[in-house]
């Protein structure tokens, strides 16, 4: 069996915690089967080694927030041949997305001592508002087991077994009895996307949504039930859609009936 | 020849289950765990859900509290037993890497030989219904078979309807005529707490022979069958007649759009349905692409890859999904399989995030004809 040529693999950031690029390194036991398969040629968070392109394959994490992100992200499209965002902020604006629903300037003159030292944008936007992205691996993190797959499936020339679903198939699939059903507690998962690994309701609680918005997600009806049955105020409903994917279209969509 | 009926005493019980897990039977029962009972694995019938009832309605569930003594006085599990017989991921096969080819390698892992303790007359029709489905045709599902065919079934009548049942109608239960190898009815009569049982197959004979056991008194029978009338007498909902028919002269109703506001296609209702068994196959493979393997995952006619073909999906609006669950379950199941699909469990009502019922459905579009 000969060998296939390693591709490269590049790792960048924007604005973000990291969090996602971490799981790469977080995949352990599969670490050292990603090394063998892919040529690690730029990733600060595993290696001082700063080679540059071109790439055949980078992953982003984080959003676009300022001037100069915008600039580098086109300069990394440029660079390599599969785009892949990881990560609820490179995906859908992440946490940070929350500026869009209010003027930022306010929030930099309470943040910073010198407001007039930082260069910022008025959106956080995802990296596909800028580029044109190869695949979107949703999360806040995302799952390393869907990294992995996405990794995998590109070194092996097939589609990602990376499902659109909602959350509750996951539930369902694993017998985590329903936690909205059964306990009365508000919960995103009919309207989010599955793929976390049914990490909240298997520890009942709700769903945060993390993975933001499933394929075909009607929100209306999940908010009417969140509102009548299920007692939450307009309030609550808002938070709950305004969260990592506050940005998501529908999520901000249904978010702001509900300001 | 009617089956000889006995009485089990309740602090014999014990005995049903020693015996299963002797005969080498992995026994699965009802458990309260969760907040909801759920089929598990019970050793014997401390595990069993004592004093526990269940509150039902769309959307909603909740255990409750009998404060008596009964071991089944809930109506039903979260999901039937198809997650046993019919798993959420099943490896078909694996393939490995040799030349420039592969070498199929078939997955020969023995299959679990479960007894199922508890099983409820609209899950034992919707086990006969999937074995239509798996067993039916020219192409078998073997695992499923061979699941299926090791299982050994101890039916316990229900005593009253959940708000959600509506099997009378469906011609599913309460009563259970064939089908199981040992079917029992639970009567608690003060201090007197036993088991009527009555054996359904060689298989139950053979177990209910070595059970300690005593005669069964007219009282015990009377008692039994007046629990089953209760059961069929307590159901509040019903789904309409001719349904299969009415459905099948709608398919333009405006009332599809109306369903699809509410529903929110996450596929709950097919993931609780006991007999609903569409699937999706998935092919991984390890980094260095040597290996790769065949899974069967249960899909969802909700999901849109479920109806994508060459150019994309086919069911792109929540009217049309809903449609297609709706009428193949009541209506284009009749002519594929001869009978309905739905065994009038109620789960798919009560497991609905926002209670969408699908009794209230068909009459709603009956209304609108």
């Amino acid at each position: 069996m000969t060998a296939r040529a390693k591709p490269r693999l590049g790792v960048f950031k924007f604005s973000s915690c990291d969090g996602c690029q971490l799981s790469l390194l977080d995949c352990e036991l599969e670490l050292l089967a990603v090394t063998d398969a892919v040529e690690i040629a730029y990733f600060l968070e595993a290696t001082r080694k700063d080679m540059k392109g071109p790439f055949d394959v980078v992953l982003v994490e984080g959003s676009i927030t300022t001037p100069h992100e915008a600039e580098l992200i086109r300069q990394i499209r440029k660079s390599t041949k599969a785009l892949i965002t990881i990560g609820a902020c490179a995906t859908s604006g992440g946490i940070q997305a929350l500026r869009n629903f209010k003027d930022v300037n306010g929030f930099l003159e309470i943040v910073y001592a010198r407001p007039d030292y930082i260069e910022t944008l008025d959106t956080s936007t995802p990296i596909a508002e800028h580029v044109q992205v190869d695949f979107e691996l949703r999360g806040c993190p995302i799952n390393k087991y869907q990294l992995l797959e996405v990794l995998n499936a590109l070194l092996n020339g097939r589609k990602p077994n990376i499902p659109n679903f909602a959350e509750c198939v996951e539930c369902k699939q694993k017998g985590t009895v329903c936690v909205m059903v059964a306990k009365g507690m508000p919960c995103l998962g009919p309207v989010t996307q599955a793929g976390c690994g049914n990490l909240c309701p298997s520890v009942h609680r709700g769903c945060f949504g993390c993975f933001g918005p499933m394929e075909t997600p009607n929100t209306d009806a999940l908010a009417k039930r969140l509102l009548t049955e299920l007692g939450q105020d307009k309030a609550s409903v808002m938070r709950s859609f305004r969260n990592f994917n506050a940005n998501a279209p529908a999520f901000r969509e249904e978010s702001l009936k509900h300001e | 020849m009617a089956n000889s009926q006995a009485v089990i005493d309740r602090k014999d019980l014990d005995a049903l289950f020693t015996l299963l897990t002797e005969e080498g039977y992995q026994v699965i029962g009802p458990r309260a765990e969760d907040g909801a009972i759920l089929y598990a694995p019970v050793s014997g019938p401390d595990d069993l859900p004592r004093g526990m009832g269940d509150e039902e309605e769309g959307g909603h569930y909740r255990l409750s509290n009998r404060n008596d003594a009964q071991l089944f006085g809930h109506t039903k599990a979260v999901q039937g037993l198809k997650a046993h017989l019919y798993p959420a991921r099943q490896k078909l096969w694996s393939a490995e890497k040799a030349g420039h080819g592969f070498r199929v390698v078939k997955d020969s892992s023995p299959q679990p030989r479960y007894a199922f303790i508890g099983v409820r007359a609209c899950e034992l029709a919707a086990m006969v219904i999937q074995d239509k489905v798996f067993e039916g045709g020219p192409y078998t599902d073997k695992g499923y078979a061979e699941r299926r065919k090791n299982s050994f079934i101890a039916v316990v009548t229900c005593n009253h309807a959940g708000n959600a049942c509506f099997c009378a109608s469906q011609k599913t239960g309460p009563d259970v005529s064939e089908g199981f190898d040992l079917k029992l009815a639970e009567i608690l009569d003060g201090s007197r707490h036993v088991f009527l049982a009555e054996a359904g197959s060689e298989k139950g004979r053979a177990v209910l022979e070595r059970l300690p056991k005593q005669v069964a008194e007219e009282g015990d029978k009377n008692a039994a069958a007046a629990q089953i009338d209760a059961a069929a007498k307590g159901q509040k909902r019903a789904m309409i007649a001719g349904v299969a028919d009415l459905l099948a002269a709608n398919l333009e109703s405006p009332h599809w759009e109306d369903v699809a506001k509410r529903c929110m296609s996450c596929g709950n209702c097919t993931m609780v349905c006991p007999t609903c068994f569409c699937s999706t196959v998935e092919d991984t493979t390890d980094l260095s692409g040597l290996k790769a393997e065949r899974s069967r995952k249960w899909d969802s006619c909700f999901s849109i890859d479920y109806s994508y073909i060459h150019g994309g999906s086919v069911r792109n609006t929540g009217a049309s999904r809903y449609r297609q669950w709706m009428t193949h379950k009541l209506s284009h199941w009749v002519k594929q399989f001869g009978h309905s699909g739905c065994v009038g469990c109620g789960r798919c009502i009560i497991w609905c995030p926002v209670g969408i019922d699908i009794t209230a459905e068909a009459k709603a579009i009956g209304k609108g004809a």
